[in-house]
């Protein structure tokens, strides 16, 4: 048998007809030329997903900020902890949520509660940031 | 030099680092990390590294020394350990394109296009980036061959002047560093080939290196000839950045008491079965042929039993009712009552893709319809935690056969149930 090559298929725009789930069979809907992807929570809520990690709040010392107890806390260990920064840090070996503020003493671990009181750390070295809190994730129950 | 140049990145004590990520208390104390079923030191903190616990050292010699210098003690920590591994890699592809995931804790890196720049700089902020991100502290070893990579890689985590990054491209740098490494830490070099070496006088790295490629290709084989050429910085094994398509898919486990009755064996091989069906549906594949086999401790006292039997499916399957039928059918053939077993194991083998399933001629099973079944069954089980749903013969989820993991710390990233505390009291 001789076969002769017509045409390369790698050549051919590959169109297939999608025939995906029921085609409705009165008029198109107006809506098909505007199809975009739906919105995603991942996107508004990780910037950076390798280093994005998920921790639970236990207490209520940071809840003038919004933080309140039970929240789900979005923590990027990625992002640069500044003065203002919402962080979990290690405090006598446990992860604590404070705000972190930066002053000429030094750094100060601060909550968001009458009730509580503003750590001093002496140093940077002896300052454990385990990641910038980047949301806190309320559930209304 | 013109050539390749590979870079060799991983993870300090990987599996106690990966526990200390979310205990910042286990810092600077001594931890181990145990092999499946609690049976010896896996990994090791350099704090327990320093108490004289060597690798595969058996927790029951351990004991005493546990208690008498607080070691803290765990049990392998899989989901955790998976999820770590997967963010260094994400972080080191965010710097290096050509990343090749050699194991849970070790990425080769094609460096190649870097030359322009600092390597051991790179390494450095490499370094750096992987231990912000992830909290994981690593070494790095850059070289022109993988097996130098290797070496390098071990030179950095052994000794502290290098500061974590090892650069041998320099072959002044290789003719200083060879000769104080033991051969048997050169890749690919195990006991075997470490003792044939030694009996002619090849002790080191550099004694490999100048052995004759012919002679290390009749005394160890062809990857003996390799590992020369590689130790001359000549590279002969490229970046494997494919994952390779799965020959054979292999549940096999130890048991954490041994069994004696059909009932609880039955129970484990439905339940290895189960695990290889949902390892072949998350990997798109199916199976044509399976093999069981159970044998008895080859260490404990009494009769010794052991003995393998396989079978082939009528079309290849991942259908977990499928695979369970035939491995208990066989398993059924190998029992003999009277031994202590201690291990079984389900091996599936003759893999195809899930896309070249055939259309049915044998069976009347709707195949489409059964597929669906799994997909929803195992989105169950993602949900609602392993085996939540799973077939009657497997057994109780607690069954004494199971394995023991009684030091388990919490899968921290990947259940809601068990994400770490902040606290805020």
């Amino acid at each position: 048998m001789r076969l002769q090559i017509l045409e390369r298929a790698a050549d051919w725009p590959l169109v297939l007809p999608l025939f995906e789930g029921r085609i409705p069979a009165g008029f198109p809907s107006p809506a098909e030329d505007y199809a975009e992807v739906p919105l995603d929570l991942n996107e508004f809520l990780v910037q950076n997903k390798a280093a994005t990690f998920l921790m639970r709040v236990d207490g209520d010392s940071m809840k003038d900020a919004g933080i309140l107890d039970g929240d789900l806390l979005v923590v990027d260990r990625a992002a640069k902890p500044g003065s203002g920064s919402v962080v979990v840090v290690a405090v006598n070996g446990e992860y604590t949520v404070k705000r972190l503020r930066r002053t000429a003493e030094g750094v100060w671990l601060d909550p968001a509660n009458a009730r509580f009181q503003p750590m001093r750390v002496a140093t940077d070295e002896e300052l454990h940031i385990f990641g910038v809190v980047k949301h806190a994730i309320h559930t209304l129950r | 030099m013109n050539g390749e140049i590979f870079g060799l990145i991983d993870g300090n004590n990987f599996y106690c680092s990966c526990e200390r990520v979310f205990r910042p208390d286990l810092e600077g104390v001594p931890v181990i990390v145990l092999s499946n079923n609690d049976g010896c030191a896996v990994s090791r903190s350099n704090e327990a590294k320093a108490l004289g616990i060597k690798m595969g050292d058996p927790e029951f010699k351990l004991r005493e020394l546990i208690k008498r210098e607080n070691v803290r003690v765990f049990s392998s920590n899989y989901a955790l350990y998976g999820d770590i591994s997967r963010r260094v890699v994400e972080t080191l592809t965010s710097m290096v394109p050509a990343v090749e995931t050699y194991s849970i804790d070790e990425s080769f890196l094609n460096l190649t296009e870097f030359r322009s720049r600092d390597l051991v700089e790179m390494g450095r902020e490499l370094r750096e980036r992987v231990l912000t991100w992830t909290g994981i502290p690593t070494c790095v070893g850059i070289a022109p061959t993988k097996t130098l990579a290797k070496l390098g890689n071990f030179l950095a985590k052994k000794r502290p002047q290098f500061c974590g990054v090892c650069d041998l491209r320099a072959a002044t740098a290789r003719a200083e560093l060879l000769p104080s490494v033991p051969v048997e830490e050169v890749w690919g070099i195990g006991a075997a080939s470490t003792a044939k070496l030694q009996k002619l006088g090849v002790a080191t790295a550099a004694d490999l290196a100048a052995l004759e490629p012919e002679q290390a290709r009749s005394l160890l084989t062809v990857t003996g000839g390799r590992v020369v050429y590689e130790l001359r910085g000549i590279s002969c094994l490229a970046l494997d950045l494919l994952e390779p398509t799965r020959k054979g898919i292999a549940v096999t486990r130890s048991f954490g008491n041994p069994i004696f009755t059909w009932q609880s064996m039955s129970e484990a091989i439905a339940s290895y079965a189960t695990r290889a069906a949902e390892k072949m549906r998350r990997h798109k594949v199916e199976a044509a042929h399976l093999l069981v086999f159970i044998h008895t401790s080859p260490f404990a006292e009494g009769p010794r039993y052991s003995n393998s039997v396989s079978g082939r499916f009528m079309e290849a399957t991942n259908d977990t009712a499928e695979v369970v039928g035939l491995a208990l059918r066989l398993g059924a053939r190998l029992w003999r009552d009277g031994y202590r077993y201690a291990k079984a194991g389900v091996v599936m083998t003759e893999l195809l893709p899930e896309t070249m399933r055939q259309p049915s001629l044998w069976s009347d099973l709707d195949r489409e319809k059964r597929a669906k079944l799994w997909r929803v069954v195992d989105s169950l089980n993602a949900d609602l935690g392993r085996d939540s749903v799973r077939l009657l013969s497997a057994g109780p989820t607690a069954a004494p056969w199971k394995l023991r993991a009684s030091h388990r710390s919490p899968r921290w990233t990947t259940r809601w149930d068990e994400l770490p505390k902040a606290c805020a009291k």
